[in-house]
């Protein structure tokens, strides 16, 4: 607002300069309707502004050609029926353990092999991409699986804009690392911070995401808030929550479950009917919310998406890379 | 030691008339035993979920985990009346291990039914595979085997017909206590706490025994 001075010279700011509250609101909607419209002219969707708010609903979202047509889980079985270590082993400690855990605010930081390193606020982060709803399957290593709609971003969308070097053959990924908010990091099931890691190829491809929300809501903190990844094609534990860190590098960065149990259970970790874990079978699965009559079905492929990441294992011996 | 058991009322619980015994323990034990189970029809039906709790997001886990765990605990808990009749002196505490041991033999089986029924869905092909191919399954159903063997020839007529077969049939409770904890560690993903617990109940329970016989020989 401008001062003006009156010829009375005072500095006082008289009642009739100020502008009425409904009127600096209207001007403000105009002025967000005209970005808005330049938006729309300019880009397909509008650029993510990610809420803060536990449940808020996440503005812009549009839909994927990549989302399967299968039924999703109900939000209460998603939400309350999960594995995340740092919160306990149990499937529903998760659920009852992360309610005060703080995503805000919240830094990232990249490093090794691009052009662009450093820390990065959330939503820095995020804003500049527009999200996309993703409704994936998703098979966890335990022979259970569920239908999840995602809401994210394309990581290869992310990765790019750091620009990384010819170097970079391999992404790492690392958890928060805070015993105070995290009480299964208070004992040592697995080391911590959790690691995880895809190769350049991997990360690039068009199904794996960075996820921010859930049902069109802001992820809830039981699931991985404020930022986790999704790889539908690998085993659940491939797709790290609560992420920190991203670390391009040129050697296989090491990840937390093979560190903690190297037979059971390797890098790739794709979804893989034919290759059992050593104690129990992998050729089928449990679709969770099917009811207790339902019967076991048969585990596909890559979770079922062979055909879209099938090739980038050309050559690659599944069995020993497991 | 005894002092303090003799003081806690055990005198009373050992002049304890064979008839009370029969007419009022058993039954209370009985319907304690049968507890865990008609929690378990009951969270089926969904009733009574908020005192009880339901079978939750993934109902058949929750359920052969439940039925499960107490078939273990009862293995345990049948394998605590010896030394426990010994420590006290209360002779009518021996009768209980038909019961318990009936019992743990009733949740491993309700167990074996809901895997076979509900989780394999009566799938033959996965069900072989899963028995010898799947270390801890095997081990489970060595146990099963056992618990049927001494289930079957709990009766006063099998005893006496077995003469001195019968105690080595019966020995297999102590193999069934090992093999279940065994059974229990290698399906557990990471967090063995649960296990381990069980483990160290049942290093317990066979330790007691063997120092109680090495003391003997003195």
């Amino acid at each position: 607002m401008i001062k003006r001075n009156t010829s009375l010279g005072s500095n006082k700011i008289l009642p009739s300069e100020i502008t009425p509250h409904s009127t600096y609101l209207n001007r403000r909607e105009l002025l967000r309707a005209s970005a808005a419209a330049t938006a729309v002219i300019a880009f397909p969707a509008q650029a993510a502004t990610l809420p803060t708010q536990r449940r808020a609903k996440l503005k812009g979202v549009i839909e994927s050609p990549l989302s399967t047509s299968a039924t999703a889980n109900s939000y209460d079985a998603i939400t309350n029926y999960n594995n995340f270590y740092e919160f306990g082993t149990g499937k529903a400690d998760p659920a009852k353990n992360a309610q005060d855990f703080q995503t805000r605010p919240w830094s990232l930081s990249i490093t090794g092999e691009a052009e662009q390193i450093g820390t990065f606020n959330l939503e820095d982060f995020i804003n500049p991409h527009v999200l996309e709803e993703r409704i994936y399957r998703l098979r966890c290593v335990e022979a259970w699986s569920m239908v999840v709609p995602w809401v994210g971003i394309p990581l290869a969308d992310v990765l790019k804009r750091y620009k990384p070097t010819s170097n970079a053959k391999y992404v790492g990924f690392e958890t928060l690392n805070d015993p105070e908010q995290m009480p299964g990091q208070r004992r040592r099931i697995l080391q911590w911070p959790y690691l995880e890691g895809l190769t350049m190829a991997e990360a690039m491809h068009p199904l794996t995401i960075l996820a921010v929300g859930l049902y069109g809501e802001l992820l809830p903190n039981q699931n991985g808030a404020p930022l986790r990844l999704v790889v539908p094609w690998k085993y659940g534990f491939k797709s790290i929550k609560s992420i920190v860190g991203i670390d391009f590098s040129s050697t296989q960065p090491k990840t937390s479950w093979n560190i903690s149990a190297p037979r059971e259970y390797g890098f790739y970790a794709n979804v893989n009917p034919e290759v059992n874990h050593p104690r129990w079978s992998q050729a089928r699965e449990r679709p969770i919310g099917e009811g207790s009559f339902a019967s076991k079905v048969d585990t596909l492929p890559f979770n079922g998406y062979a055909d879209q990441v099938a090739d980038l294992y050309n050559g690659l011996n599944l069995r020993r890379n497991f | 030691m005894l002092q303090i058991l003799n003081a806690g009322g055990v005198v009373g619980l050992r002049q304890l008339p064979i008839v009370a015994v029969r007419r009022v323990v058993k039954p209370i034990v009985f319907f304690i035993c049968l507890i865990p189970l008609l929690i378990a029809v009951a969270r089926i039906f969904g009733l009574f979920e908020n005192y009880i709790g339901g079978l939750g997001i993934n109902p058949i886990e929750s359920l052969m985990d439940h039925l499960g765990q107490w078939g273990l605990r009862f293995i345990l808990i049948a394998l605590t009346v010896t030394p426990l009749q010994k420590l006290m002196r209360i002779p009518w505490f021996g009768q209980f291990r038909r019961i318990l041991g009936l019992f743990a033999f009733t949740y491993i089986l309700s167990h074996f039914l809901v895997y076979l029924l509900l989780d394999q869905g009566l799938a033959l092909k996965y069900i072989v595979e899963d028995v010898l191919e799947r270390q801890f399954i095997t081990l489970g159903m060595i146990s099963l085997i056992l618990l049927t063997a001494m289930a079957a020839t709990s009766t006063n007529t099998m005893r006496r017909r077995l003469k001195g077969n019968w105690q080595r049939i019966h020995y297999g409770a102590y193999i069934v206590a090992i093999l279940g904890v065994w059974h229990y560690w290698w399906q557990v993903k990471k967090d063995i706490t649960e296990p381990a617990i069980y483990a160290f109940v049942v290093f317990l329970l066979l330790g007691s025994r063997i120092a109680f016989k090495l003391s003997q020989k003195k």
